[in-house]
C-alpha cells in the first residue's frame, strides 16, 4: 500500500499555491512596466491594489509551508520542497513589491513628457519578465539546466541597466528640465534590476531542490 | 614543515578514529542469507546509527559487533569484524572480554530483580571486584554518567523494578558502563519508552559518545536525525547507503535511502 498519500497532495498543492501566486506577480510586473510605458495611471493604480491580494496569498501560503514543516517533518526532498517553497515566494513577494514601486513612480510620471532615454527600460524588463518565467518554468519541470542559463541572462540585465544609467546621466546633462524624470527613471531601472536578481534566487532555489547543493549564480 | 606535521598528525588522528571495522561482511540463518557483503567503518566517539525496515539485516548487523549472533544457531558469519584492528572473529578470542568492551542495551529494559545498586554492581562483582568502597564510586560514576544519580542515589537498596520504564532503561545503561566498555550497541532503546524518556536517553546519547563509541539501531526516523553522526541504510541485507547524518537526511545518493527515510517505501 502506497505510503504519505496526504503529504504527497499537500506538497503538490504546496506548488499549485506557489505557481498561481506567481502567475499574479508576473501579471503585476508586466503591468506596471505597462503603466510607465504608457503613462497610465489608472492600470498602476491596479497594480498598486492587486498587491494586496498578493500579500495574502504569501502569508496564506507561507503559512502552510510552516505547518507542513510542523506536522510532517520533512527530510530529504520532502524539507528541500518546503525550504525551496518558502524561498521562491519570499522573492516572488518581494518582485512584487518592486513591481509597486515602478507603478508608483508611473503616478508621479503621469503628467510629463516621455523623455528619449526611457527606450531601453522596456527592453530591459522583457529581459527581465522572460527570466522570472523561465525560473518559474524550471521550477515547474525541475529543469535545472534552465534554471543556469536563466541565471545567465542577469548578464544582459546589467548590461542593460549600465547603459540606461549612462543615458539618463547624459540626458540630465544635457537637459536640467528632465531630471525629475530622469531620476525617477533611474530609480525604476534599479527596480526592475532586483527583479532580476530576485528570478536568479529562484533559480538557485530551483537547484537546491534538485540537486540538495546551493550554488550562487548572480 | 609546521605544516606538513600537522597533516601527517591528522592522518594518524584519522587512522585512529576508526573503532571498529567491518570488511566483507555476510550472515546467513541456516540457508538463509540475513547481510551480504557488508563493508563499513564505525568512527570512535561518533554515534553511528542503523536504520532500514523490518527485517533489513540491521540488528543482525549490531549484534555481530559483539558476536551476540554466536548464540542463535545455525548462525554462519564470514567477513572481518575489527576492533581496534584485532578481528573478533578470530579463533581463540575471548567472547566475554569481547562483550565487556562492547557491550549492549536492549529495546526493553531489562533490570535484574534485585536492588538498583546490586543491578549495577553487578557487572564488577562477575569481574571478581569486592571492595566495597571501589565498588560503591563504580555504582556512584555509572549511575551519574547515565544521568539518573540524582533519582535514585536515596533508595539505592530498593528494588530495580520499581523505576519507571525510561529509569529502568539508564539503569541498563549505567549497568553496562559499570564494567567500562568502550563500544556501545544499543537496539532500539527507546521503542518501549515514552517520550520525554525517550528525549532523556538520546540526550544521555550525546553526553557518552565523548567517551564511547556508539552503534544503534532506531526505527525512529528522527531520532537517527537526533542523535547520529553518521548513518547507515539497509535494505534486504545489504548496506545501501552510509554517510554523514546530515547529508542523508537532506541529499541522500539512493533512490531507496530517499523513499525509505521519507516514509515513501512499500
Amino acid at each position: 500500500m502506497p505510503t504519505r498519500q496526504s503529504f504527497d497532495k499537500a506538497l503538490a498543492e504546496l506548488q499549485q499555491d506557489i505557481l498561481r501566486m506567481a502567475s499574479l506577480v508576473e501579471q503585476n510586473i508586466y503591468n506596471a512596466v505597462q503603466s510607465l510605458v504608457n503613462q497610465n495611471a489608472e492600470l498602476a493604480a491596479q497594480v498598486i491594489m492587486g498587491d494586496e491580494d498578493i500579500d495574502r496569498l504569501y502569508w496564506e501560503i507561507e503559512n502552510k509551508c510552516v505547518r507542513l514543516i510542523a506536522t510532517q517533518q520533512p527530510i530529504a526532498r520532502d524539507l528541500r520542497v518546503a525550504i525551496t517553497g518558502i524561498k521562491i515566494l519570499l522573492s516572488l513577494e518581494r518582485m512584487a513589491d518592486h513591481a509597486v514601486d515602478i507603478a508608483r513612480t508611473t503616478m508621479c510620471l503621469c503628467d510629463r513628457p516621455v523623455i528619449g532615454a526611457m527606450e531601453y527600460i522596456p527592453r530591459m524588463a522583457r529581459v527581465v519578465q522572460q527570466m522570472v518565467k523561465d525560473g518559474l518554468d524550471a521550477y515547474v519541470h525541475g529543469d535545472v539546466e534552465k534554471a543556469r542559463i536563466m541565471c545567465g541572462m542577469d548578464d544582459q540585465v546589467d548590461y542593460l541597466f549600465a547603459h540606461i544609467f549612462r543615458d539618463l546621466l547624459q540626458a540630465m546633462r544635457e537637459d536640467p528640465g528632465v531630471i525629475t524624470q530622469a531620476a525617477y527613471l533611474l530609480y525604476v531601472s534599479r527596480y526592475i534590476e532586483r527583479i532580476a536578481d530576485h528570478a536568479t534566487n529562484i533559480g538557485e532555489a530551483v537547484i537546491y531542490l534538485e540537486t540538495g547543493e546551493w550554488r550562487e549564480l548572480n | 614543515m609546521g605544516r606538513l606535521v600537522a597533516e601527517r598528525l591528522t592522518a594518524a588522528e584519522e587512522a585512529i578514529r576508526i573503532k571498529m571495522e567491518v570488511q566483507g561482511l555476510s550472515v546467513h540463518y541456516g540457508n538463509t542469507p540475513a547481510l551480504s557483503n557488508v563493508n563499513l567503518a564505525v568512527k570512535a566517539n561518533h554515534v553511528t546509527a542503523l536504520i532500514g525496515p523490518s527485517g533489513c539485516g540491521k540488528t543482525t548487523f549490531l549484534r555481530t559487533l559483539n558476536r551476540m549472533n554466536d548464540l542463535i544457531e545455525g548462525v554462519r558469519v564470514t567477513g572481518r569484524v575489527l576492533l581496534d584492528g584485532e578481528d573478533i572473529y578470530r579463533p581463540g578470542t575471548d567472547v566475554v572480554a569481547l562483550r565487556k568492551r562492547v557491550g549492549m542495551v536492549f529495546q526493553r529494559p531489562n533490570p535484574f530483580p534485585m536492588s538498583i545498586y546490586d543491578n549495577v554492581a553487578f557487572g564488577p562483582r562477575i569481574h571478581g571486584l569486592r571492595d566495597r568502597r571501589r565498588l560503591n564510586e563504580i555504582v556512584e560514576k555509572a549511575l551519574r554518567d547515565a544521568a539518573l544519580w540524582d533519582e535514585v542515589k536515596d533508595r539505592l537498596r530498593s528494588s530495580a523494578l520499581g523505576l519507571s520504564g525510561g529509569q529502568q532503561q539508564r539503569l541498563c545503561i549505567a549497568r553496562l558502563l559499570a564494567v567500562e566498555p568502550e563500544v556501545v550497541l544499543m537496539d532500539e532503546p527507546t521503542s518501549a519508552l515514552d517520550p520525554i524518556s525517550m528525549l532523556k536517553i538520546e540526550e544521555l546519547i550525546q553526553d557518552l559518545k565523548a567517551t564511547y563509541t556508539i552503534v544503534i539501531v532506531t526505527h525512529n526516523m528522527q531520532q537517527a536525525a537526533r542523535v547520529s553522526d553518521s548513518t547507515a541504510f539497509f535494505l534486504s541485507g545489504e548496506l545501501v547507503e552510509y554517510g554523514p547524518t546530515d547529508v542523508i537526511f537532506t541529499r541522500p545518493r539512493d533512490r531507496r535511502t530517499e523513499d525509505y527515510i521519507t516514509g515513501r517505501f512499500g
